[in-house]
């Protein structure tokens, strides 16, 4: 958390409940964080962590019930000033949305239209943003299907979504998304579904297109190795709330909240490395089970699955707190972390 | 020596392209084209590739939950290949399979008692009240409790459904288990809490696995021996903690470079271009050379034999110019 002065997107202690017939699910929990022009926000975390929620509410892709925004605000500093994206009318939202702010998702098979050629669906998206005619609009969605790496691109234009690989499909998405120059990308596990191979083309045509045009980039993962490749700043988020923040590098190399520890040493890549050498060794896990959703623990959230919970951590409300410059952590022994 | 409990010899399973009226078969689309492969009493094999290589169909063939095309699979010293489904049903029992969906593998209307009762009274393996007995033992197993047995699979978290897939194989006491992406759906420290209970189940169990996956860490930390598919065929085979560290094959050499997080913080990895070619049309000779940063034009010829480059270590590139050692970025 840092100055708000530069921020593309702010999101200001955003609260998203849910209403079910067994209770009230906080989903997300006083979510704070911002992502400034040119840098990448990973938000980590496993299911039921609230980081795809929140995609949503910034978004405002939220069907009203069962989802409520209970409180917060989500502060965009769009090309005609600044907005709370959650006070906009519908009418206002739907221009920004695929304009100055774009998402893409896990699964491209579900957000093409399975009856249109991809070349109609990327122009359609230019004529709706940019009222420009028909053939133009053809001929620009040729250079985006191109600029996304798509291999003899005025052919594939007259492709159904089916034609297409997974990782093709994907590389269409982010083309629609890329068509009207927006401002900020939101990128909801986009690579999840793809081979190691494709993710890696996927994630190095991200890191290009996003440096070229200095977007803004929330990405959503669960994958820390994928954090590290691609962002500059990590939040990592634990029963609808951040847990921790602050420059990629730092939370990796030194992290100040156990879940983050923990998440770290569950990895695969941390047995081997400790079994190179001797033999193999077992993988670390977290012991307990995630929170209820229903029912959170009292205090500290994580506090029934930590190894350093101390009395403090049982009875009261954690608050995020800033433990350096650009650092936060909600855990009263950050600093006995170190 | 003992031989192995399982192999497969010159497998082949090919898959017709039907069009039209007549369904006249227009194609076919290999999935997997002459594998050999042995699997020795409690090895784990893994299996990689990426989609599109043949890994699952190869688990289902060693299983033989597909009919292969060519070639014989053999159990324990007995061809299996030929059997009808009475005589195969006494090695079903000793060969059982995980899926990466547990949700696939339990009847959500039955209770697991019922699920894995049943399986256990198919087989003969207990009557009565025993039955309870073996469900329960194969529930403590995998870390449940007995008292879990009442219950029906929506009631179980992703990771306890998981750990039920696990306990329903193992009820019937096999001696082989394919494990198809098992951990692949699950959240990373629900991974690695079924990735300890596979581990820990095989070596109290002496069981066989052949272990399916695109992840790559996790093979390299269950596995024995390694197997990398690539559209159908064998570009390498070898002892997991050789091939990782050192592999012999180019393409084993650019799955590995894919993996996220090997490279250290906004390191970059060596990308693999293009796609998988499609099976019903592979290249000819080498079908990884269309990709292959090494190919030469001999590599359109022939198709490159297996050979042994070391004690164990098998590939199947012509190319024997190549150090393809770790850190040797380009």
């Amino acid at each position: 958390m840092r100055e708000a002065g530069a921020d593309l997107l702010r999101i200001e202690d955003l609260k998203v409940w849910f209403e079910t017939p067994r209770g009230t699910v906080r989903a997300v929990d006083g979510v704070t964080l911002s992502v400034r022009r040119g840098e990448t926000l990973a938000v980590v975390g496993e299911s039921g962590s609230g980081k795809s929620v929140t995609g949503l509410a910034v978004m405002r892709l939220l069907a009203r019930t069962p989802a409520r925004i209970k409180s917060g605000r989500v502060l965009f500093r769009g090309k005609d000033g600044e907005h709370d994206l959650l006070t906009l009318s519908e009418a206002r939202m739907t221009k920004l949305r695929g304009r100055e702010i774009a998402m893409i998702f896990q699964d491209p098979s579900s957000s093409l239209n399975p009856v249109f050629t991809v070349g109609e669906q990327i122009a359609e998206a230019i004529v709706l943003h940019r009222s420009l005619p028909q053939a133009q609009a053809l001929e620009q969605a040729g250079e985006l299907l191109e600029l996304v790496g798509i291999a003899a691109p005025r052919e594939r234009l007259h492709d159904y979504p089916h034609q297409l690989s997974g990782g093709m499909r994907q590389r269409v998405m982010i083309a629609m998304a890329l068509a009207c120059d927006p401002l900020l990308l939101l990128a909801d596990e986009p690579t999840t579904a793809l081979d190691v191979t494709i993710q890696a083309q996927i994630v190095a045509l991200l890191r290009r297109l996003q440096t070229e045009r200095r977007m803004g980039m929330i990405f959503v993962t669960h994958d820390l190795g994928l954090v590290a490749e691609i962002a500059d700043r990590v939040a990592v988020m634990y029963a609808g709330q951040v847990v921790e923040e602050g420059p990629v590098g730092q939370i990796l190399d030194a992290p100040r909240h156990p879940y983050t520890l923990a998440l770290i040493d569950c990895s695969p890549h941390a047995a081997l490395a400790a079994a190179r050498g001797a033999g193999r060794t077992a993988l670390r896990t977290i012991p307990g089970a995630p929170a209820d959703p229903l029912d959170p623990p009292r205090g500290c959230r994580f506090h029934p699955r930590c190894r350093f919970a101390i009395d403090a951590c049982r009875s009261e409300e954690v608050a995020l707190r800033r433990i350096g410059e650009e650092r936060v952590s909600r855990c009263l022994r950050a600093e006995d972390l170190a | 020596m003992t031989g192995p409990l399982v192999a497969g010899h010159g497998l082949r399973m090919h898959f017709p392209i039907r069009r039209g009226l007549l369904s006249r078969e227009v194609g076919r689309v290999r999935a997997v084209e002459d594998v050999d492969l042995a699997i020795a009493p409690g090895e784990v094999l893994g299996v990689v590739g990426e989609s599109g290589s043949g890994k699952s169909t190869l688990g289902r063939m060693v299983l033989r939950l597909l009919e292969p095309t060519a070639g014989r699979v053999v159990f324990d010293g007995t061809d299996i290949t030929g059997l009808k489904a009475g005589e195969l049903r006494a090695f079903r029992r000793h060969m059982q399979m995980i899926f990466q969906d547990p949700f696939s593998s339990l009847n959500p209307r039955m209770t697991i008692r019922s699920t894995l009762g049943e399986a256990v009274r198919l087989h003969g393996l207990a009557r009565g009240g025993e039955v309870d007995d073996r469900v329960a033992e194969a529930l403590t197993a995998v870390g449940l409790a007995r008292s879990h047995m009442h219950r029906y699979p929506k009631a179980f978290s992703g990771g306890q459904r998981q750990r039920l897939a696990i306990a329903r194989a193992l009820a019937v006491q096999p001696r082989f288990i394919v494990a198809d992406e098992p951990v692949s759906a699950l959240d990373v420290s629900i991974q690695a809490e079924i990735v300890n209970l596979l581990d820990q189940l095989r070596r109290e169990l002496q069981l066989t696995m052949m272990f399916i996956s695109h992840d790559l860490a996790v093979v390299e930390l269950i596995s024995d021996r390694v197997l990398v598919l690539y559209l159908g065929r064998i570009m390498e085979i070898g002892p997991a903690r050789g091939l990782f560290a050192a592999p012999l094959h180019p393409y084993a050499r650019a799955l590995i470079d894919a993996v996220p997080g090997r490279h250290g913080r906004g390191g970059t990895r060596r990308l693999l271009g293009g796609e998988i070619p499609s099976p019903a049309s592979p290249p000819s000779g080498c079908v990884f050379r269309t990709r292959c940063p090494y190919a030469l034009p001999a590599c359109a010829d022939a198709v490159p034999a297996l050979r042994e480059m070391a004690p164990g270590r098998f590939k199947a590139c012509i190319r024997d110019d190549l150090d393809l050692a770790e850190e040797k970025a380009a």
